[in-house]
């Protein structure tokens, strides 16, 4: 979703009138860290705006992402001035969302896979990934299935797998889990709710 | 939360207790400043003084695991003092219901308690009946088997001198305590509390929360504006994720998971629909089968007929009287017999308690699978700290997932806000959402059965499946219209109380959960959200309206609130039995005669004045009222204090039953306890800080964060740093018998020693946001390795937040 830029961001110009005194010796990194801010409100300006909400504690508080129309990429992510909760305003972890996104070189961008007995990850694509667990979950389920119970009551469950997961994901993504699980015939199904 | 936070502002008197809300919830503690700008009293109970403390009007520092005492000591104080709001009471709770001859309490322990099973049979937690089945009532509450004369005497041992003894709180602080809160006790003045963790973990969590509800009824401050009991919750989709149920216990919607005695449709629902007798109630899980079997025809539609009792066969079913949580499910990996794990979005060899159990436990997998968008301590176990990698047989995958704002899709906050939140960026390199890598593996696995067949294939083969849009991709939409629910059939629904006919269309959503239909004609993914949205297809959720018609925050055009965009819960009690509001300065809700106007009302019905046509408030309540008394509980229907599993005392100064009669003990080799132990004499609590989450699984990741947070530490006071030479800063290492966790030494005096039955009581505090993986270089872990793998009675929330250790200098 497009919204409008909060007014406040009109500030422009006065990003050249640094780059003359530094001739004269003096220690411009602060002038030039402020330049840099003004010029990133100028491309926050043309951004494209999407809203989003915080990843963390459970308050709820929008962001605004600011996207690069050109590369489609995030630079800027901060509070929503329009967000009734947090009216603009975020706590530390809120305020360093930006180190979420791609620009954080710790971010997982591979299929990891590590044999039996291995030592290492290995890089392997969605393919391989996607067939082999769901060999592995139907060999598991089928060879652990439980028909009935020891009283003889229809039970039809798997004790051999289990689930456990998020509430760190969409309530979209949460229902098609809890649906699966139960597909599956799956009873030990958590996650952090719980802790 | 049954308020919401922008609702905090309105309360008078806030009482935080079991949460750090300044450092964790520094957001919401915005609102609580704000009542407080506003003349509001905050109060913070907390064994440490935190910024919280630093913020508030004063801070009472009390003993770990002690909570149920000092909240007892409250309830004794208000009934003593008749600060009760009698009115409230009298109309709105069960205090006037008889109990059940057989009932008693002896000692500790409740009528049915067996100790082998460490289970109660409940048969006497019951309500006397009149010939119509009815509840009898003594409106005089003078009955001495009415629910308030057993309450009264119930926590008449709770004095003032016994609960300072137990929690080691000063009597004076005490007695302010109870003093500021019970002034709420009158129509014109609410009173709200925040918890958080500090509650929940414990092996009385429940109760504690429980304690609190029975003050907030007894005080009239539930289903008000500033009032009410509100969850500060830790995650940010954690009030979506148990709305959806990945919970072993319930289905999407709270509805019961099943069990295996109840082998058929119609036992089920016999079960678990709830009858009253009473005209005045509106027992509304009376309308359950419709949104059990709505729920049914959401998985496999029309494979799901009446004739196979729409495919009910085909879900698992639990044993009876056996749990599955995830201290469970550890203690089974440790055994052997889970042999494959889904791990998403979590880092539980660092969350679960006992984390040598736990990780010692995953070598027992075949195969793991793990889904998130940082690599964590759960993904690489088989090279963790003294795990040898070519001895483990264990194949692992790990997943690369898109972050939140890589994706689109709705979170629910803890004031059951459920917003919408856009996809601002694609996901880095070959990352999806997790919604997408589970309806993929799912297809997977859908595609081998249908190929190959297997044990109740057709759970899976029948599985309505088709979430995935024609690029390929997880259709979010899709999957909300689902959950939303939809008309199958062309269906008439009749308003018999309007007189009126309206007809839906086959594909149409269905405009709330009271459309949903128990033949088969709607389906429903899950009845709570139902509603979020409109019958047009216009999405609720995405709402982004500021109006506030009320001046109370309610901000009803914003997102969507379950149920049925309604702000604060049960809110018809803000109303006398006429309907008119008892504080007309904090209007929630009024009838108007032949309507509510306000926030959404828990149903349209009159008032309960009204003897034909008015109900009562507490409308999920089988007897429609707020219950005081509260069989539901596992371990009795008052609350009562118990120690923690472990903790200084032998004995617990009111009863001989140490610690809760009904929480589960696990026994495995690696479940050692060490109650009253020289060895471990120190009490220690775990939190989290501001700058990181959870595990750190994700903000250990961030050099911004870890800058401000970089290792493990623990809290030591003064004077027991000085005992035991210990300086701040010095590297030193605490221990409990389950496990060591060598860390930096915080001496504060934030920390002070408690006066327990005449004792001193040291106690320690740690974070719970590290693990070995990274950084690399701090020689942290998990604070976990130290903690018991024991939890609350009802729920097996792990009791994280009060347990034995020794600390000493390396």
């Amino acid at each position: 979703m497009q919204i409008t830029r909060r007014g406040f961001l009109t500030m422009t110009g006065a990003i050249g009138g640094g780059v003359a005194l530094s001739s004269l010796g003096l220690n411009l990194n602060p002038t030039r860290a402020y330049a840099d801010e003004l010029s990133k409100m100028d491309r926050i300006k043309i951004a494209r705006q999407v809203t989003t909400i915080c990843c963390y504690c459970s308050v709820g508080c929008g962001l605004v992402c600011s996207v690069d129309k050109a590369t489609g990429k995030i630079f800027n992510i901060e509070g929503d001035a329009d967000h009734p909760i947090n009216e603009g305003s975020l706590c530390a972890k809120g305020a360093g969302f930006f180190d979420l996104t791609e620009a954080n070189k710790h971010r997982l961008t591979k299929v990891l896979y590590r044999k039996p007995y291995g030592t290492e990850w290995e890089e392997k694509d969605w393919d391989f990934a996607l067939s082999r667990i769901a060999r592995l979950v139907k060999d598991t389920r089928d060879k652990n299935f439980i028909k009935r119970n020891d009283k003889g009551e229809l039970v039809n469950r798997c004790e051999a797998i289990g689930h456990y997961g998020s509430s760190n994901v969409d309530n979209e993504e949460c229902w098609i889990m809890s649906v699966k699980s139960r597909a599956l015939g799956l009873v030990y199904i958590d996650h952090q709710a719980r802790v | 939360m049954t308020n919401h936070y922008c609702d905090l502002k309105n309360a008078d008197v806030i009482l935080i207790m079991g949460s750090n809300a300044a450092e964790h919830h520094p957001i919401a503690f915005k609102w609580i400043l704000r009542a407080k700008e506003k003349g509001a009293t905050i109060i913070h109970v907390d064994p440490r003084y935190t910024r919280t403390s630093a913020r508030c009007d004063f801070h009472v520092p009390l003993r770990s695991g002690t909570d149920i005492a000092f909240l007892g000591g409250m309830i004794h104080y208000i009934l003593e003092n008749k600060k009760f709001f009698k009115d409230y009471v009298l109309n709105y709770t069960n205090a006037s219901f008889i109990v059940d001859n057989g009932f008693n309490f002896k000692d500790g322990l409740f009528s049915g308690y067996d100790p082998k099973k460490r289970k109660y049979d409940k048969a006497t937690w019951v309500f006397d009946k009149d010939g119509k089945g009815i509840p009898q009532r003594d409106m005089s509450l003078t009955h001495p088997r009415s629910v308030f004369q057993l309450l009264k005497k119930h926590y008449s041992r709770y004095t003032l001198d016994k609960v300072s003894s137990i929690t080691g709180v000063s009597k004076e602080n005490l007695l302010k305590v109870y003093e500021i809160y019970a002034s709420t006790g009158v129509p014109d003045k609410a009173g709200t509390e925040c918890y958080a963790l500090g509650w929940t973990h414990h092996t009385t969590g429940s109760q504690n929360i429980r304690t609190m509800s029975i003050i907030q009824l007894l005080l009239g401050n539930m289903g008000i504006a500033g009032g009410g009991i509100n969850a500060l919750r830790g995650e940010p989709n954690v009030q979506g994720s148990t709305d959806h149920c990945i919970l072993y216990g319930n289905l999407p919607g709270y509805l019961k998971m099943l069990s295996a005695s109840l082998d058929t449709l119609d036992k089920y629902l016999h079960k678990y629909t709830p009858e009253s007798k009473d005209p005045q109630s509106a027992n509304y899980y009376s309308n359950y089968p419709k949104f059990f079997v709505s729920f049914l025809k959401s998985l496999w539609e029309d494979k799901a007929t009446k004739e196979n009792a729409f495919g009910y066969s085909w879900l698992p079913k639990m044993d009876d009287g056996k749990h599955y949580s995830t201290m469970h499910m550890f203690d089974a990996m440790y055994a052997g017999k889970v042999k494959g794990y889904f791990c998403v979005g979590a880092d539980t060899a660092v969350s679960t308690p006992n984390s040598n159990k736990v990780r010692k436990a995953m070598e027992n997998l075949d195969w793991l699978v793990g889904e998130n968008i940082f690599n964590n301590e759960t993904y690489e176990f088989w090279r963790g700290p003294g795990v040898d990698p070519t001895k483990i047989k264990t194949e692992c995958f790990l997943l690369p997932a898109a972050a939140t704002m890589e994706k689109e899709g709705s979170q629910s906050n803890s004031g059951r806000w459920v917003q919408w939140k856009y996809k601002a960026a694609e996901a880095p390199g070959d990352a999806l959402p997790v919604g997408e890598i589970e309806i993929k593996i799912m297809a997977a696995v859908k595609k081998l059965y249908e190929k190959e067949g297997g044990p109740n294939a057709e759970a899976i083969v029948n599985l309505k499946w088709d979430y995935l849009d024609s690029k390929g991709h997880f259709d979010v939409i899709k999957v909300a219209k689902r959950i939303n629910g939809v008309f199958l059939e062309d269906t008439v629904i009749e308003d018999k109380a309007k007189g009126t006919k309206t007809e839906f269309k086959k594909g149409q959503l269905v405009p709330g959960f009271g459309n949903l239909q128990a033949d088969g004609k709607t389906a429903c993914g899950n009845w709570c959200i139902s509603g979020s949205y409109t019958a047009d297809g216009i999405n609720k959720m995405a709402s982004r309206g500021k109006e506030d018609p009320t001046g109370l925050g309610l901000f009803p055009n914003w997102s969507f609130a379950w149920p049925v965009n309604r702000r604060i819960l049960y809110n018809r009690a803000s109303c006398d039995v006429n309907g008119k509001p008892y504080n007309p300065k904090r209007k929630l809700l009024e009838w108007t005669g032949d309507k509510w106007v306000g926030d959404v009302p828990d149903g349209p019905w009159p008032p309960q004045a009204d003897r034909a046509k008015g109900k009562y408030p507490f409308i999920m309540q089988r007897d429609g009222l707020g219950a005081l008394f509260g069989p539901g509980m596992a371990e009795g229907p008052f609350p009562e204090h118990y120690e923690p599993l472990e903790g200084p005392l032998e004995k617990n100064l009111l009863s001989s039953q140490r610690m809760n009669p009904a929480a589960e003990i696990f026994k495995s080799d690696m479940d050692k306890v060490a109650n009253a132990s020289e060895k471990f004499p120190y009490v220690c609590t775990t939190y989290s800080c501001t700058e990181h989450w959870c595990t750190g699984a994700l903000t250990r990741w961030q050099a911004w964060l870890l800058e401000m947070q970089p290792e493990l530490y623990v809290e030591i006071g003064e004077k027991l740093a000085r005992e035991k030479g210990i300086k701040n800063g010095e590297r030193i290492k605490v221990s409990s018998i389950r496990g060591e966790a060598p860390c930096i030494a915080m001496v504060t005096k934030r920390f002070k020693p408690f006066t327990v039955d005449g004792k001193e009581v040291h106690q320690v505090g740690m974070p719970f946001n590290y693990g070995w993986l990274f950084p690399k270089d701090s020689g942290s872990d998990s604070t976990n390795m130290l903690t018991p793998t024991v939890g609350d009675a009802n729920t097996f929330c792990p009791e994280y937040k009060a347990f034995m250790v020794n600390v000493e200098k390396l």
